[in-house]
């Protein structure tokens, strides 16, 4: 495993200037996260008690489906003139290439939360613009580009890519899930860094985990 | 000479392909199947062979894209188990697809694949083979616009960018019109001239045979045929293939 940040970069900013032409999958994010806070605005009765509790989890369900949608879009465009191949005949090592599609993923993701997360306080009226979730959801987002990258390039050489992601992401993303969802909600509710500390210190742990993981796994996802 | 091969190495004695007992299978079914092929510095090869028959397997295996099953494959000397990475820094593959990003302009894909290939001086090159290709007007555009031809060019652009030492191609005459296929002849004859090496799959029997050193069938997963362009007559070479594969060329 040997990774040069240069390569990584080409890769990510690569990623960026497609996203720059085409607006797909940071748009695609948006739309789905914004459409599922609309549905949710009007399916649940929230009230001052209960707000503050179910708030995040809509916040982070509606952030967590619309990821896959972004996370499957990011590996459709290296099929269009099998492009993914041509990088794979450079010499940068396959490792290379998803660290830096995780990169890629990672700066969409956070760019769409920047967006959803004053749409969120404005249609919930739950203020999620502090410190501690901002720190919360950059935490929770890098576990959840990187195992969503591994997974959508296992998927995407698979007939039912659309399918295949979610069921393979979701299951590993529960525990991010589980410790945004927790953790915002204890923040909204006028907790602070100390008492969301366990939070922070499992999403840490996960980032941490996958991070590992990935980079010791990204080489073989792409053999034929 | 803009499409040559980066001087100076390999060391002449070195293969530039060397296959060794190459398996690969699909599930059950065995698509090279105990494949032994070398390639010389400066030799063009072009491989003929039914559909089906593992050529388009043979390249992806021989540019890292495919792991063989059994086997072992060096080019320029690296193995492809050991130092694939190294290995590919010296092919150069043009296949079916572009391999580009449609909506990235040319430029901006070849400036791409440059930074990949660590390439210092990505901008000279590009101009200096766009020109040579003749698609240096539509550089600008977004590869999506451009023809089939042109992309194709673009495709041969991105394969030379780093001057490598063995080109892998696929088929890369099909859909081209005579003016882009005599250019691409034209800079095969200076890529070998120059000292590099070719492995041409091609369904023309007439072309691959002008345009190479040697001739070799694959057919059922092993080279069944393998002489010297010079010592096939173009009239019999149907009859030969015939006689290897069962099938009409």
């Amino acid at each position: 495993m040997k990774i040069s940040l240069g390569p990584v970069w080409a890769v990510a900013k690569k990623d960026l200037l497609l996203e720059v032409r085409n607006r797909e999958i940071i748009l695609s994010i948006l739309v789905f996260s914004g459409l599922v806070f609309i549905i949710f605005n009007f399916a649940i009765e929230l009230t001052t008690v209960n707000r503050d509790t179910v708030g995040p989890g809509v916040l982070w369900v509606a952030f967590i489906f619309a990821a896959i949608l972004g996370l499957n879009r990011s590996f459709i465009i290296e099929k269009d003139g099998n492009a993914l191949e041509g990088m794979m005949l450079s010499p940068i090592g396959r490792d290379t290439i998803l660290a830096g599609k995780t990169l890629g993923n990672l700066l969409f993701m956070l760019t769409a939360l920047v967006v959803l997360f004053p749409v969120f306080t404005a249609l919930f009226n739950v203020n999620v613009l502090k410190p501690e979730i901002i720190v919360l959801a950059a935490l929770a987002t890098i576990g959840l580009a990187t195992i969503g990258t591994m997974f959508a390039a296992l998927s995407v050489n698979t007939r039912a890519r659309e399918i295949m992601l979610p069921v393979l992401f979701l299951p590993m993303a529960v525990p991010i899930l589980i410790a945004a969802v927790e953790g915002t909600a204890q923040i909204t509710q006028g907790g602070s860094w100390s008492e969301a500390a366990e939070w922070f210190q499992v999403l840490g742990a996960f980032d941490i985990v996958f991070v590992i993981g990935a980079l010791l796994t990204f080489q073989f996802l792409l053999e034929d | 000479m803009d499409s040559s091969p980066d001087a100076g190495q390999p060391a002449a004695d070195i293969a530039v392909v060397r296959t060794s007992g190459v398996h690969k299978a699909y599930g059950d079914a065995g698509v090279l199947t105990g494949l032994n092929l070398e390639v010389q510095r400066g030799e063009t090869i072009t491989i003929f062979g039914p559909n089906g028959a593992g050529k388009t397997t043979l390249l992806r295996v021989l540019g890292s894209l495919t792991k063989p099953d059994r086997g072992e494959v060096s080019i320029n000397g690296y193995s492809l188990t050991q130092q694939a990475a190294l290995a590919r820094s010296t092919i150069g593959v043009v296949m079916h697809s572009s391999l580009l990003y449609g909506d990235l302009t040319a430029r901006e894909n070849l400036r791409f694949y440059g930074n990949l290939f660590s390439l210092s001086d990505p901008e000279d090159r590009i101009e200096t083979l766009a020109e040579r290709l003749n698609v240096t007007h539509r550089l600008d555009d977004k590869v999506r616009d451009l023809s089939h031809g042109l992309e194709k060019r673009v495709s041969f652009v991105r394969a030379l960018l780093h001057r490598p030492r063995l080109l892998l191609l696929d088929e890369p005459e099909s859909g081209l019109d005579q003016n882009t296929l005599a250019i691409f002849e034209d800079l095969l004859a200076e890529f070998r001239a120059a000292g590099g090496s070719t492995v041409l799959v091609t369904h023309s029997l007439e072309r691959g045979l002008a345009l190479s050193d040697r001739v070799a069938i694959l057919s059922g997963g092993r080279i069944v045929f393998d002489d010297r362009s010079q010592n096939v007559p173009i009239e019999e070479l149907p009859e030969i293939y015939r006689s290897f594969t069962g099938e009409v060329s």
